[in-house]
């Protein structure tokens, strides 16, 4: 018998310190299993953020730096110009990527830097316990949100995705989920291509994570599931936004 | 044949694995507890397992091993 | 020793970051120092290197974070209101032991201020700035050859001890030309950057660059560690200028442009018969306390003379405890005191005109 599944070397041996249910273990797997197949774990840097994943830096086997709170974008910009042969990634919540480190996504972005970045969206503030975060949805109730996200006064929710694909710097866009099977292969495969494209110099790449959180939505992690199929894939699409390798935009 | 295996006190009793397995045939042990006091997730009936990952794969705390 | 060339302040803080091995340049503008930035936009793709303008401080300061925990030498510069927006950046290069080089450009404050020469963020640089246990090499040159010496140690002193250093200027200091020479500097014997996150090439297990320790006995362990650390530079690497204090009667203390003022107030000052001296900190932080109240046991009056409401004074009344009488004189806003001021004061201190 051989093994046709186990826990990808890139992947540090250590128990994951996510809730029940979380997305963020499916998407730690999925990054080391990519660096794995690209056999890239020696030249490797990844970027933790601060958030639920800001013990990121405990789980990849590769060389991490650990970012103030939104900046993770900027400090793999200092590591790519210093070590520009080196593969740079950052992993990043929606709090910190789409609110408090806005400027340094977008700047990352139209620059054009050579890094990827792994985006979980999962429609609030996890670490902090549940507050309202850029992406969650109109009408979401959370912490900050007791009566719903009311539009006319909190916004609307980011749609990172869209808003990035219009940039000439990015050489990738892709936003998938971990919530089936089906889902899972084709997030490894957006992964993948995001680390190809990094590697081949064509630019920044992004992949949006729609993800779930079942402790502060207050559901099971099979009632968050389908919470997530139910409310947030309407609002946030699947699918490629921005493709520079094939040519034209898919969207 | 093939063979999954569970870390079974790395497991988390999310109970996603049982919702792919095409088989039916991952369950949560109900009458035990790991050592972090869940219900681990287990395969009752490994001579139907056909190797095909989807419970590692769905699995957020890598617990499943998987041969065939 | 090369020949000497006329550069102006900013430019050739730039050109001795480079010559100092510096090659990966982060900034934002911001006036009095933009010089800074335009020299190593000119210069940096010449020879290999990275000028990168950020979209804002807080970036360009986080890029640092970056390229330092990479192991490149790796410098920021910027103003007053601009280090305001590095201060977190600073606090977790120092909270991470990361070597870099900040310079402060200084102009008046608080808020936008204005873009006169000031020193008023002594106390920024001195005494926090941003959150938490820590500490900078500060570094005050008063004049462009001072300023190019210093800046190529400063390397030398951030990777030696692992931590950020600042040299601090003001819009005088940038903005002045002076003859200087590059290339008299020798070198510290420095450790190889093992601890840097550079890729493990499969060789060694992943190093981490990070500042968050939750268990809080860890933390504290860390900051002591850290603090001895201090300690040993505080013992070390104090630098400062005794100018005329064998004899004096009144010690001046200022840093900085401003002390080149006070030795030209001196020289009315002797000339009156005043005998005036002047205590120069060239580490603002290490601060050369120890040699201040030295001079404490026998001469009973200090004049900390400062382009701020009064910051430095306080570090100077600290080392005298007590001892001696501790005035203050400053200009602020942009203002800068004219040594006729300052002997007008010190005649004042001293009970009216010259013996």
């Amino acid at each position: 018998m051989t093994k046709v599944f186990q826990k990808p070397h890139a992947l540090c041996d250590v128990p994951l310190h996510y809730c029940p249910g979380c997305s963020h273990g499916i998407v730690h797997r999925l990054v080391a299993e990519v660096i794995d197949e690209l056999g890239i774990e020696g030249s490797t840097i990844g970027v933790a953020p601060v958030g639920c994943a800001v013990f990121a830096y405990n789980y990849f086997e590769c060389d991490m730096q650990e970012a103030a709170h939104g900046r993770a974008p900027a400090v793999a910009t200092g590591i790519k110009r210093a070590l520009p042969d080196k593969v740079v990634f950052t992993y990043q919540g929606d709090g910190d990527l789409a609110a408090i480190g806005t400027a340094e996504t977008v700047h990352i972005a139209t620059r054009g830097e050579k890094v990827t970045t792994i985006f979980i969206n999962n429609a609030i503030y996890g670490m902090t316990g549940g507050q309202m975060a850029p992406t969650t949805l109109p009408g979401q109730i959370t912490q900050t949100t007791p009566y719903g996200r009311d539009v006319s006064t909190q916004g609307y929710p980011v749609r990172v995705c869209e808003m990035l694909s219009t940039l000439d710097g990015v050489a990738l866009a892709a936003r998938v989920a971990v919530n089936n099977i089906k889902n899972i292969k084709a997030a490894k495969a957006a992964v993948k291509k995001a680390f190809e494209y990094q590697i081949q110099g064509l630019g920044y790449s992004i992949v949006e994570v729609v993800s779930s959180c079942p402790t502060n939505w207050g559901l099971s992690p099979k009632e968050a599931v389908k919470w997530l199929e139910d409310n947030m894939l309407a609002y946030y699409p699947l699918g490629v936004y921005k493709d520079k390798g094939e040519g034209a935009d898919a969207k | 044949m093939a063979k999954v295996t569970f870390n079974e006190d790395r497991c988390k009793g999310c109970e996603l694995c049982t919702t792919v397995c095409p088989k039916g045939i991952v369950h949560m042990a109900k009458h035990r507890l790991n050592a972090k006091g869940f219900h681990p997730a287990e395969v009752t009936d490994q001579e139907q397992c056909i190797g095909c990952a989807f419970c590692a794969t769905i699995c957020p705390d890598v617990v499943i091993e998987v041969e065939k | 020793m090369s020949e000497k060339v006329l550069m102006k302040g900013n430019e050739a803080l730039a050109e001795a970051a480079i010559q100092a091995g510096c090659r990966l340049f982060f900034g934002y503008p911001i006036t009095p120092q933009t010089e800074v930035s335009a020299y190593m936009a000119k210069k940096m793709p010449k020879i290999g290197g990275t000028f990168l303008q950020a979209e804002s401080e807080v970036a360009a300061i986080n890029m640092v974070y970056g390229a330092a925990g990479a192991g490149a030498r790796v410098m920021t510069s910027s103003s007053s209101p601009g280090i305001s927006l590095k201060a977190e950046g600073i606090s977790y290069i120092a909270g991470a032991d990361l070597p870099c080089v900040i310079c402060n450009i200084v102009r008046g404050g608080p808020g936008l201020g204005g873009i006169q020469p000031a020193q008023s963020d002594y106390f920024q640089a001195t005494k926090g700035g941003g959150h938490g246990d820590y500490k900078l090499i500060v570094l005050a040159p008063s004049g462009i050859q001072e300023l190019v010496n210093l800046t190529v140690e400063a390397f030398d002193l951030a990777d030696a001890y692992r931590m950020p250093v600042m040299i601090m200027g003001d819009g005088m200091l940038g903005q002045m030309m002076e003859p200087v020479a590059f290339g008299s500097y020798t070198p510290r014997k420095l450790e190889e950057k093992t601890w840097a996150a550079n890729g493990t090439a499969g060789k060694r297990k992943h190093n981490v660059i990070n500042s968050l320790y939750i268990q809080p006995d860890e933390l504290e362990n860390l900051v002591v560690a850290r603090y001895k650390k201090y300690s040993e530079i505080e013992r070390t690497e104090v630098k400062l200028e005794e100018y005329m204090c064998s004899d004096a009667e009144i010690i001046m203390v200022s840093y900085g442009t401003t002390a080149r003022i006070v030795k030209s107030a001196i020289k009315i000052l002797r000339e009156k018969g005043v005998k005036a001296g002047l205590i120069r900190p060239i580490t603002l932080w290490p601060f050369p306390g120890k040699t201040i109240s030295q001079y404490a046991d026998r001469v009973k009056n200090f004049l900390a003379v400062e382009m701020s409401m009064g910051q430095m004074v306080e570090d100077v009344r600290l080392a005298v405890n007590g001892e001696a009488d501790v005035a203050f004189f400053g200009r602020t806003g942009g203002v800068v005191p004219s040594p006729a001021e300052v002997v007008a004061k010190v005649e004042s201190i001293l009970g009216g005109a010259a013996k």
